[in-house]
């Protein structure tokens, strides 16, 4: 059986005295995607970065397509032949333009893809004069993806690829990274919008504090469980109403005054709503039941997103 | 080596494309030729081979400025904009980006010693066989200074690199036998100067456009003592992110 084309164990990355990714342990298969979600802060960049080589960790173990990354973050050569990345902001030549910078990171693979059909694919023109500095935010993440996947990678980092894409852009990416997928290339999606997970994903990982409270598949994540949300008082203590609940219910207060409630939603839970609503005074409002989304349950899970 | 070469196809074509370093590379030199040949501004540059004397002064200067200056600046600005921390994800080697960025380095002082040669030549500076001897000069010099370069770049943030490689540049020139020769500098200051690398570099100009001869071994020696300690600096200090 090979080995997966990612391998983390406990791994442990600090700046200074503080610490950003705190024991993960994940692994991503090839013709896979795996999706690391997590609020701000949790340590997903950081993971990246320490599997890639550009951060150094504390401690833990990094494999890349079989190939161990030393604790300094060397990478082989003959593996880095075989890895793409996306960082999550820069690392584009401002004064370059499309064309010619995609060509010049393909020059540095030993069997890449064709740089104009790639630009094309994601919906650049590749025969553009506008250096990338005169380009949109979400252009040059198109740019920034090409220069990902060009080298036609067998393990793909992609930290945040989305972010600021008009959604004829999303779906595009989405296209062309299952396309890729299905040919064997290993994706790590690190990511905060749930839609590109729901639509890419196979193994989620969700990730709080540098650590993982979560994974599975997007299925297993949002099981059958359902949902109730509803308007109520503002910033009140939660506590008395997960008290009503059955066990393993939970509540979140995800906007100011707008409540989720997870767990089963059957009248009990409902009566015990409008009861906790009254006892502060207020009147249930909005009050929604449906199956949870993917958000719901990382919110549910850490917090925020 | 491919990939060595072709950074350095990518970093000459940025190099030349960038309207600022070109300013500092070609159009400050040609200024300088000129402000030395017309002009009685530096007691050094005077008599019957006044010209011969600019030129070597100015092709110094002109290694110093793009070798250290620029593309310590440039890197360091690299590093600050991401583009680094990218290609340190690719397959490029750091060895391989240092050797692409000197020999763009390279190339582009070439090309701006081109130009200045041809200036000096129209001013009426005429190569003698020895004159030739520069060009190994130069290329020792680039290679000593850039390497310099890479190495500040590695050592200090983007804006620290940006006022101590200029500040390095002015004190080089000025009190490193540069445009001022040792021999016009207080003893204390000499000895010191004699032993940087940009006295040897436009000591070793001089002696070759000037006096159309060789350069000594001590010349070449210091310039590669300096390089190579720079090489050894630039490859522990270099940083992808």
């Amino acid at each position: 059986m090979p080995p997966p084309a990612l391998r983390v164990t406990d791994l442990v990355v600090r700046y200074g005295t503080r610490t950003a990714v705190a024991g993960l342990s994940l692994q991503a298969e090839h013709g896979q995607v795996t999706a690391v979600v997590g609020p701000n802060g949790a340590g997903k960049t950081s993971t990246v970065e320490a599997c890639v080589g550009l951060r150094r960790r504390a401690s833990g173990d990094v494999e890349i397509l079989g190939s161990p990354v030393s604790a300094d973050g060397h990478v082989a050569t003959q593996v880095r032949d075989r890895v793409g990345v996306m960082l999550q902001d820069g690392g584009l030549y401002a004064t370059a333009r499309p064309l010619e910078l995609v060509r010049h990171v393909a020059g540095l693979y030993p069997a890449p893809d064709d740089p104009g059909t790639l630009l094309e694919r994601l919906g650049v023109d590749p025969g553009t004069r506008t250096t990338i500095r005169r380009m949109s935010g979400g252009e040059q993440r198109r740019v920034a993806c090409a220069a990902a996947l060009v080298g036609h990678p067998d393990l793909a980092f992609l930290d945040e690829p989305t972010a600021g894409l008009d959604s004829v852009g999303r779906r595009e990416f989405h296209a062309l990274v299952r396309e890729r997928v299905q040919d064997g290339l290993a994706v790590v999606l690190t990511t905060h919008l749930m839609d590109d997970v729901e639509r890419l994903a196979d193994h989620v990982v969700v990730v709080a504090a540098g650590r993982v409270v979560r994974e599975g598949t997007v299925t297993e994540l949002v099981g059958d469980d359902e949902s109730v949300a509803f308007r109520g008082p503002l910033h009140a203590d939660v506590s008395g109403l997960v008290s009503l609940l059955p066990p393993g219910g939970t509540v979140v207060e995800d906007l100011p005054g707008h409540y989720l409630v997870t767990g089963a939603a059957d009248p009990m839970v409902l009566s015990a709503i409008a009861a906790w609503c009254g006892q502060h005074g207020v009147r249930t409002a909005d009050l929604s039941v449906g199956r949870r989304t993917l958000e719901d349950v990382v919110i549910g899970l850490v917090g925020e997103l | 080596m491919k990939r060595a070469l072709r950074q350095a196809g990518w970093e000459t074509r940025l190099l030349l494309r960038n309207g600022e370093q070109l300013l500092l590379t070609i159009a400050i030199p040609v200024g300088i030729l000129l402000a030395l040949a017309w002009t009685n501004l530096v007691p050094s540059v005077v008599g019957p081979d006044r010209i011969a004397t600019a030129l070597a002064t100015v092709l110094a200067v002109s290694v110093i400025s793009s070798g250290l200056t620029s593309l310590a600046i440039a890197t360091a600005f690299e590093r600050r904009s991401g583009a680094l921390r990218f290609l340190g994800t690719t397959p490029l080697r750091r060895s391989e980006l240092m050797t692409g960025k000197l020999l763009a380095t390279a190339v582009v002082t070439l090309v701006a010693a081109a130009v200045v040669t041809v200036v000096a030549f129209l001013l009426g500076w005429r190569p003698v066989p020895g004159s030739a001897w520069a060009i190994l000069v130069l290329i020792l010099g680039t290679a000593c200074f850039a390497a310099w370069g890479i190495a500040l770049a590695g050592l200090l943030r983007a804006e620290a690199v940006l006022a101590v490689a200029n500040g390095l540049f002015l004190l080089l020139i000025m009190f490193g036998g540069v445009i001022i020769p040792v021999t016009a500098l207080p003893d204390p200051v000499a000895m010191f100067a004699r032993m940087l690398p940009s006295d040897a570099l436009a000591e070793a100009m001089r002696v070759a456009i000037v006096g159309g001869r060789a350069p000594s071994l001590g010349m070449f020696a210091i310039l590669v003592a300096w390089g190579v300690a720079g090489g050894i600096v630039a490859s522990r200090t270099f940083r992808w992110s």
